[in-house]
């Protein structure tokens, strides 16, 4: 006896989290090898032996212990997944558009469910997003999602899915006007916090900063995600705040693009170390303040030098396409791990950082002080985030 | 030029991409209404265009109007070669074509295309302007309210049930035509859609012909089905009871017309006739006078809306039929003669129904049913279905002398199916012969005194146990004891039916789903030899389903079938048979015996000691059922009951027959003579492999419960949520080991193991109920097998607080009967209280209080309100020794207004479109109907070409009926409606080729639409304006899985 064709359908559309989860997880719901279906094909029970040759997905439900709990067996398991899997399997075209989850008729899914639909969709997970945050969303990096997967222990099936998805949601976003937290939330129905995440990987995936390096793996999305929300608020045309007045179609992808013009301002900053006079009065400020402040307070002032060239030649070269893309191992280079190997505490970096950056406004000579906070504000933000281990 | 049909394109949205150069589309839309079709503009490049067309309007009878569908093309324009069409939308009009349903037809609607699925939808308006015709020789059957539900409709009262209706149209089959053979799957699919649309309207409007010549204004229990006879054409049959309905919710229909007279009238022969045992001596002529007297009812009758003035009424002289001479109970001749002078006019006293009004059943006789083999021929005339016609007939006149031969002159819950192989159909007929309450059955109000002592007589509860039939001369050996409820009567030891459980019907613990199964092996064979090997073989299939259902009925400690449904499908090389029916205890019959096992070979010592352990097993297996189903019936001792307690015999309540062909009738009995059936001998291995089989059917896992009538028995603290659901299972036999064991376990294993599935799935829901669980198998091709399960999950409150205190209740009254059982007049009836419509003795207001109430199980609080207040009553009524109804009837009536002002709430009108409700059950736990919108009754063809691209069979199924659901919701969502009630699968034909990679699969589903409003939001509504109140309706009742 063999089953054919086995299916359930029901008016409001079961949703299984726990089979969900295992389908995005990209656990096969097929044994064997899965052919070029849009869906699975027929399940083959192995009837005479009662027992049922199982998927991936079937063995990990299994393991979870569902059939002690619900006196279930294996085939009825097998069955259940292959139809949640074909559920999700049809519901995933929509879930390519998400408001069209929300208007379509097939599926009769309450507005919670869909939510959540949606948010597990789209979630991602850490190891596979440090691996492709701020590489072009292109073919090419598509390919080497084989090598991803073998690295990160992630489903090939599943890496392919979060790739899609980062690359569908910056299509979409790539070419809009206006905020990109919110062009994303309206296009995909995203909770707050996913799509803020998706901004920065847009955002990175755009400007292509490097994260891969090897001084760079210490960092978390998280670090990187709060550092791009503070430079799309600040370092971006749409922070400027006067596009939404600008007929120049131009300035379409206000929030994505990094501001050209104050990139080639930051130029002017250099005067702050190539001017001998300026550093040191800089210098002299900066350690009078936190004399008696701070525990590394000689570290600081032998350092001062070194650091404060670091910062301001970072700020200098950011005209360059390429080292727009090296910011973040030039900050690592040029300021974290200095302050690392001299064994900084957080509360001392902050102090220096703050006290670094309001000397400059007593720096009578120094006329870009504007330039000045629109830099180091963010920058400050991110060194602090990025200083960790 | 009686109507005129608007309609109007919208928009549409999610449109296919149709040009793969721009990924865009140029839609236009085309209307067509019988021969007439207009056209939209073309939308330029959009997936989402707005025509926002003029309105266009179609000048036509009021019977194409009944016909015809309204047909809506979705093209894509294409300037070089031919549009290509995206797809259509099929609406059905007729429910604008009845006042009281829908005013307009708004919504998205899905565009199908029967290769590719939905694309896209689409917005539109749909509106009809009717012109009163007064043309007596009209063909048109317009207002003629059709109900798929077997009840009568919840905000509805029956005035008159008229009786059954049935029709049946032929055509060729397109798919068998040989135009097939050059044109495309698509327009061969859409030429069978719409034949078989316009089939379906016309089918309908005959039978509303016959509706109206009957002078009713409404047909329930309406099921339509298609034979798909291949080769030899098309038969798209209906049956359906007539009725005269009265809407509730409008007050002027509802006291004075029908009530005042009858009220009257009651009293007059009550006062004549104070005795009603007088009429013993000489039944006939006294009682004939009174029955026939049909002029002074007739002024009231004021259901005269048509303008045809025949007199089908006028009742035929000589009511012959000697069986109500040989009637033992002298009342009980009274009431059959009554009964068959209103049921003698009609040619069938049939009736789909499975729920009644209360006091409509009288007596319930058992199940009949009928079977025929026959040889499809090419049918030649299609406007003279003679053949089929006749077909039917002949087994419907079986199925009226089987009732006969049971006492009874009526048969209820009646229903026909066919299973067709090739060129071979069985045709099967089945139903419910009982003795019926004639007041419904006329304009009868003269019946009133014969009501009343129906009432005296009959404890609720127990009265349609009592055999119709004569003691003495019975049709079958049957074991009758005096009915453990009232003691007054003979009961027989178990009762098959095929309706839902009456409303007062006293039951014992709860019900559970029973299932008999089985296949047997047949010779291919052609034409007349097979024919007659199948009808060889259906007796021994009928014994053999029997057999299994009686013997698992036993194993479940319980002693009542309702809901019955005997399925035979035929195939290739083999029958199957699947019954259903839900298990009950009745308090009024007997307890059922247990099983015993003999051997055949009593020496060997191993082998008794085998048996032995069997024995064991079943007697455990019944103790644990006892307790599963709480089966606890009070002990009473023998003295009380004052007869012998009845011996473990089985018989039959089955009759039954087979023909062929031939039209040669041969009677089958069942029982099994002097045998002591209980006692299964195992005399070979096929007789073990039985017993075995009835130990493998495992119990639902706790706190699921599960049956195939409406409600469930024991439980009726429903909560809102449910979930309806469709699961279709194929299995294909390997060909190696098909012996009729093998067979048997196959179909056994499929059958639980979809079960086992369906707890699984709905695991989330519990505590839950699946109710009407609705198996249907068919043999599709050799050694393939393909059930369907549809069934819809209610969910319900273990610990609800009303229900505590209600048993508690229950429990103090049965105490107090008990304790004053010689004192009181009418113990046993106030046992049966434990269900709320208890025929009380004004009958007729009875009938209105609790018709307000029963449908609603969920209704907690009316229920226990009016429960109360017959408690009062029946206190009051009992204190004074006797019952007079003039009492009674001013205390009832506050109640009864009191409800009627809660539902007069208007509907709601322009209901956004929101989450549907779809349920095979006529009700919605927790919410009230308010309105019914029309019937649903859709086909769809789905084919593919590429069925491994769309996931092989199960995603190409599976697929297709989430759309067939989506189409119906949509449908629903645009008239209005917030849910589907009564729906039902009819069919699902599926065939498949995967060498070739396609499949092909016919769905055929209908429905009542309605709106419903949920009951917390009712008191709500009822003070407010309907508008304000839709949108919590729509959107409160979602359901969370």
């Amino acid at each position: 006896m063999t089953s054919e064709l086995d299916i359930f359908v029901g008016n409001t559309t079961l949703i299984d989290e726990d089979v969900y989860r295992l389908w995005l997880d990209g656990y096969s719901g097929l044994w064997g090898t899965v052919c070029g279906c849009r869906f699975g094909g027929a399940v083959v029970l192995d009837g005479r032996a009662g027992r049922a040759r199982m998927s991936d997905a079937v063995a990990l439900r299994v393991r979870s212990g569902i059939l002690e709990q619900t006196g279930a067996t294996a085939a009825v398991l097998q069955s259940d997944t292959m139809d949640h899997y074909r559920t999700f399997q049809m519901l995933e075209r929509l879930l390519h558009a998400p408001p069209k989850l929300l208007h379509q008729l097939i599926f009769q899914i309450p507005p919670s469910r869909q939510a959540l639909l949606i948010e597990r969709y789209y979630a991602f997970d850490e190891a596979f997003v440090r691996e492709v945050l701020g590489k072009k969303l292109s073919k090419g990096t598509k390919k080497d999602l084989d090598d991803i997967s073998t690295k990160t222990g992630i489903t090939l099936k599943s890496c392919r899915r979060q790739f899609d998805n980062f690359k569908r949601v910056f299509k979409v976003v790539e070419e809009m006007r206006g905020s990109l937290v919110d062009n994303i939330q309206q296009h995909f129905l995203l909770s707050d916090r996913l799509a803020r995440d998706y901004a920065a990987i847009v955002f990175f995936a755009n400007n292509r900063f490097e994260t891969g390096k090897k001084k760079l793996q210490y960092l978390s999305f998280g670090d990187f995600a709060f550092c791009a929300e503070l430079m799309i608020q600040n370092w971006t045309l749409g922070a400027v705040g006067e596009a939404p007045t600008d007929p120049d179609p131009q300035a379409d992808d206000m929030d994505m693009d990094l501001d050209k013009e104050f990139l080639q301002d930051l130029k002017e900053l250099k005067v702050l170390v190539a001017d001998k006079d300026l550093l040191d009065l800089h210098k002299s400020l900066v350690c009078t303040a936190l004399r008696g402040k701070l525990g590394v307070f000689s570290e600081m002032e032998a350092n001062f030098k070194n650091l404060s060239r670091g910062l301001v030649n970072v700020a200098a070269k950011l005209t360059h396409n390429k080292d727009v893309r090296d910011l973040f191992v030039d900050l690592v280079e040029k300021f974290v791990e200095p302050c690392r190997s001299d064994h900084w505490p957080l509360n001392d970096v902050r102090l220096f950082l703050n006290q670094y950056s309001a000397s400059v406004h007593s720096l009578d000579g120094f006329r870009h002080q504007a330039l000045w906070d629109r830099y180091m504000g963010t920058l400050r933000g991110c060194l602090l985030r990025l200083c960790h281990d | 030029m009686p109507g005129k049909l608007k309609v109007k394109i919208v928009a549409g949205r999610h449109l296919p991409v149709m040009d793969r150069a721009s990924d865009l589309t140029d839609a236009f839309v085309e209307v067509k209404f019988g021969n007439t079709t207009f056209k939209t503009d073309v939308y330029l490049k959009s997936l989402n265009p707005q025509w926002n067309s003029e309105w266009f309007k179609f000048e036509v009878d009021d019977e194409d109007l009944q016909d015809e569908p309204l047909q809506i093309t979705v093209l894509d324009h294409d300037t070089y070669s031919a549009n290509d069409a995206i797809g259509k939308v099929y609406i059905d009009i007729d429910p604008l074509l009845y006042s009281e349903a829908a005013t307009v037809i708004s919504g998205w609607f899905p565009i199908y295309d029967t290769i590719h699925g939905i694309r896209g939808e689409i917005n539109v308006v749909v509106k009809v302007d009717l012109f009163n015709d007064l043309n007596r020789f009209r063909q048109s059957s317009c207002g003629v309210k059709f109900f798929c539900t077997t009840s009568i409709p919840k905000c509805y009262r029956a005035v008159i049930i008229h009786g059954f209706v049935e029709e049946l149209v032929v055509n060729e089959d397109p798919e068998y035509q040989w135009i097939d053979r050059i044109r495309t799957p698509r327009a061969s699919n859409e030429a069978r859609q719409r034949l078989i649309s316009l089939m379906s309207g016309e089918l309908q409007r005959k039978i509303g012909l016959k509706v109206l010549e009957m002078r009713g204004n409404a047909v329930v229990g309406y099921l339509q089905c298609f034979d798909l006879e291949g080769e030899s054409g098309l038969v798209v049959r209906a049956i359906g009871t007539a009725c005269t309905l009265d809407k509730l919710s409008s007050p002027a229909a509802f006291l004075p017309a029908c009530n005042s007279p009858s009220k009257e009238m009651k009293e007059i022969p009550f006062n004549e006739d104070p005795n009603p045992n007088t009429h013993s001596s000489g039944p006939s002529t006294p009682l004939k006078n009174q029955t026939y007297s049909f002029s002074p009812s007739k002024s009231y009758s004021r259901q005269s809306s048509s303008s045809d003035t025949d007199l089908s009424l006028t009742p035929k002289t000589g009511m012959g039929s000697g069986s109500a001479g040989k009637e033992g109970g002298p009342f009980k001749a009274l009431l059959r003669q009554q009964t068959q002078s209103a049921l003698e006019q009609r040619e069938f006293p049939f009736f789909t129904l499975t729920a009644f009004p209360p006091g409509f059943l009288v007596h319930v006789g058992g199940v009949v049913s009928a079977r025929s083999v026959k040889l499809l021929d090419r049918i030649h005339n299609p406007d003279e279905p003679e053949t089929r016609d006749a077909w039917w007939a002949e087994i419907r006149q079986e199925i009226k002398s089987h009732a006969k031969a049971l006492g009874c002159h009526a048969v209820v819950g009646y229903s026909e199916s066919t299973s067709i192989c090739e060129e071979v159909c069985i045709l099967s007929a089945s139903g419910t012969a009982a003795v019926l309450n004639p007041r419904f059955l006329q304009d009868g109000t003269v019946e009133g005194c014969l009501e009343q002592r129906l009432e005296e007589n009959l404890p609720a509860g127990c009265g349609f146990c009592h055999i119709p039939y004569d003691e003495l001369n019975m049709p079958f050996p049957a074991h009758l004891t005096y009915c453990y409820n009232c003691r007054k009567q003979k009961v027989p030891d178990v009762l098959f039916t095929t309706i839902d459980l009456p409303m007062d019907a006293a039951v014992i613990g709860k019900g559970c789903l029973i299932q008999a199964r089985l296949c047997r092996l047949k010779k291919k064979a052609q034409a007349e030899a097979n024919a007659t090997a199948i009808s060889n073989l259906l007796p021994f299939m009928e014994y053999e389903v029997h057999t299994q259902l009686m013997n698992k009925l036993k194993l479940k400690g319980m002693n009542a079938l309702f809901g019955l449904r005997i399925q035979i499908s035929v195939g290739e090389n083999m029958l199957m048979g699947l019954a259903s029916a839900t298990g009950v205890y009745l308090a009024a019959l007997p307890t059922p015996g247990g099983i015993q096992i003999a051997g055949k070979t009593p020496n060997d010592g191993s082998y008794e000691q085998h048996i032995s352990h069997m024995q064991k097993k079943i007697n455990d297996t019944i103790a644990k059922n006892k307790e599963l189903y709480e089966i606890n019936p009070p002990e009473i001792s023998e003295e009380i009951i004052g007869s012998p307690i009845p011996e473990p015999r089985q018989r039959s309540r089955l009759l039954r027959s087979q023909s062929e062909s031939s039209d040669e009738v041969t009677e089958l009995d069942l029982s099994h003579g002097k045998k002591d059936a209980f006692v299964l001998e195992i005399d070979d291995t096929d007789a073990m492999e039985d017993v075995h089989s009835l130990l493998t059917d495992v119990p639902p896992p706790s706190g699921f419960y599960s049956c195939n009538t409406e409600i469930m028995p024991g439980i009726n603290n429903w909560t809102s949520e449910i979930q309806m659901f469709t699961s279709v299972r194929v299995i294909r036999l390997s060909s190696l080991n098909l012996t009729n064991q093998a067979l048997n376990k196959n179909f056994n294993d499929l059958c639980e193991n979809l079960l086992k599935s369906l707890y699984f799935k709905l695991r989330s829901m519990i505590p839950c109920c699946l109710c009407h669980v609705n198996f249907t198998v068919s043999l599709p091709e050799d050694e393939l097998i393909q059930v369907t399960v549809t069934a819809v999950a209610i969910t319900f409150d273990k610990n609800q607080a009303l229900q505590t205190t209600k048993t508690h209740a229950e429990k103090s009254l049965q105490r107090a009967s008990t304790d004053n059982e010689e004192l009181l007049q009418f113990p046993l009836e106030l046992c049966s209280d434990a269900l709320p419509s208890h025929p009380f003795p004004p009958a007729k207001e009875h009938l209105e209080s609790a018709s307000s109430n029963s449908g609603i199980p969920a209704a907690q609080r009316d229920r226990c309100s009016s429960w109360i207040e017959l408690i009062k009553l029946k206190a009051q009524t009992i204190r004074r020794g006797s019952i007079k109804t003039t009492v009674t009837v001013e205390k009832a009536s506050p109640v009864g207004e009191g409800n009627f002002r809660n539902r007069s709430s208007p509907p709601c009108a322009n209901s956004t479109v929101g989450v549907v409700k779809m349920t095979p059950l006529s009700f919605i736990p927790g919410a009230k109907i308010t309105k019914y919108l029309g019937i649903i009754n859709m086909f769809f063809i789905r084919e593919t070409t590429s069925l491994r691209e769309e996931g092989g069979v199960s995603g190409f199924l599976h697929a297709f009926i989430a759309e067939v659901f989506a189409m119906v919701r949509a449908h629903v969502a645009a008239l209005g409606g917030n849910a589907v009630v009564s729906y039902i699968m009819k069919q699902c034909v599926f065939m498949e080729n995967p060498n070739k990679n396609q499949a092909q699969c016919l769905i055929n589903v209908s429905g009542d639409a309605v709106v419903f409003v949920r009951e917390s939001e009712l008191e709500v509504v009822s003070t407010q304006q309907p508008a304000a109140n839709c949108q919590p309706s729509c959107t409160g009742g979602e359901v969370t899985t």
